[in-house]
């Protein structure tokens, strides 16, 4: 068995099929199994904040301790404004790709706005 | 219910409208109980909450009620609501390195993420505004900020952004000026207190 660390790529078909709780759900199981999640469609605003609080429910001192959480910060979504909700231009933060992992196994390097560049570790 | 309408038209036509509850937000150590005291003590001389260079410092939620904002001759009643840091990671390991033992290591570390729900349900239900604190010398593109202010958008909510600490040397608030050209951003120093009267102009006209 190669050492390694597995990484879940989930479509944005499959997860246009799921409620909040099953993705929720979904990412927080994978992740607790040290397991690196890539959704193609990123959660919204209102799924990130549910995802956070379930996440701090499960966090135990000790095992559990968090998650990372990353997407391209600059969007164009918010900055399009007025303009890019009239015209459909600008993609919100949630429609782009997002990449979740347990705290201690992903690390991300660089934050541009279209590029991230992470690093990941198997479990110990 | 039309009665009651009625009742709280006349009422809330008799009284004015209703305060304002702002939200102070935040990621941990960003400085916003440093920034609600001095804007507490400037017009109560109380204190809301205790500092700590120490992460997580408050884990519950306080508020300050019929705070009284000053700006260019306007009044403004406002309560203000000093937040736990949010956050999507705790690890008690963090505070023995800050001297603690084990246990209250761990303890903090429970009370921690309470106090991040917490957070999180009261931007929820009881928040008619946010003023979101950033430390300049940090990267602002964190996610966590990206998030929480995605959330404050799409709840609708009033938002200004403190790029906070520019008194230190490696400060950049520019930074996240140019993070969030979406929103007012108002840089300061909540500890030395410079340029608080650009923040309560800004609190006077964005939550009036
Ligand atoms: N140099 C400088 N330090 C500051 C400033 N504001 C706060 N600090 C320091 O930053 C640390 C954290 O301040 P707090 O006000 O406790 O931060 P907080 O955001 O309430 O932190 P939590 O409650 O733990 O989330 C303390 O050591 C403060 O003295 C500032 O404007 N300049
Ligand atoms: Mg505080």
């Amino acid at each position: 068995m190669i050492q390694g660390v597995q990484i879940d790529m989930l479509s944005s078909d499959r997860l246009s099929r799921m409620t909040s709780m099953e993705k929720i759900r979904l990412i927080l199981d994978d992740v607790r199994q040290g397991y690196i999640v890539v959704l193609e469609k990123g959660l919204t605003p209102e799924e990130q904040g549910k995802l956070l609080e379930t996440t701090m429910m499960e966090i135990s001192p000790g095992g559990f301790s968090g998650i990372e959480i990353e997407t391209y910060p600059s969007s164009g979504g918010s900055e399009g404004g007025l303009f890019s909700k009239l015209f459909g231009g600008g993609k919100t933060p949630a429609g782009r790709l997002m990449v979740i992992g347990p705290v201690d196994q992903l690390k991300m390097l660089t934050r541009e706005k279209d590029r991230l560049i992470a690093w990941a570790s198997a479990a110990q | 219910m039309a009665v009651m309408t009625r009742i709280r038209g006349f009422f809330s036509k008799l009284f004015g409208k209703k305060r304002s509850r702002v939200g102070i937000y935040g990621p941990p150590n960003a400085g916003k109980t440093t920034l609600a005291n001095r804007i507490v003590r400037d017009v109560t001389g109380e204190a809301i909450g205790p500092v700590s260079e120490v992460p997580h410092e408050t884990r519950r939620a306080r508020r300050k009620e019929g705070v009284e904002i000053n700006s260019g001759g306007s009044k403004l009643l406002i309560d203000i609501v000093d937040t736990p840091g949010v956050t999507t990671k705790i690890d008690y390991h963090e505070f023995l390195e800050y001297g603690m033992d084990q246990d209250e290591a761990v303890a903090r570390a429970r009370e921690a993420t309470e106090g991040v729900a917490e957070a999180m349900h009261w931007l929820r239900e009881d928040i008619d505004g946010v003023i979101y604190v950033l430390d300049s010398t940090q990267d602002p593109f964190m996610h966590v900020n990206i998030m929480m202010v995605g959330i404050i958008e799409s709840r609708k909510l009033p938002v200004i952004i403190v790029a906070n600490k520019i008194d230190l040397p490696d400060a950049a608030p520019q930074r996240i000026k140019s993070a969030f050209p979406q929103h007012p951003v108002v840089m300061v120093s909540g500890l030395e207190g410079n340029n608080m009267d650009d923040l309560y102009a800004k609190i006077s006209e964005v939550f009036r």
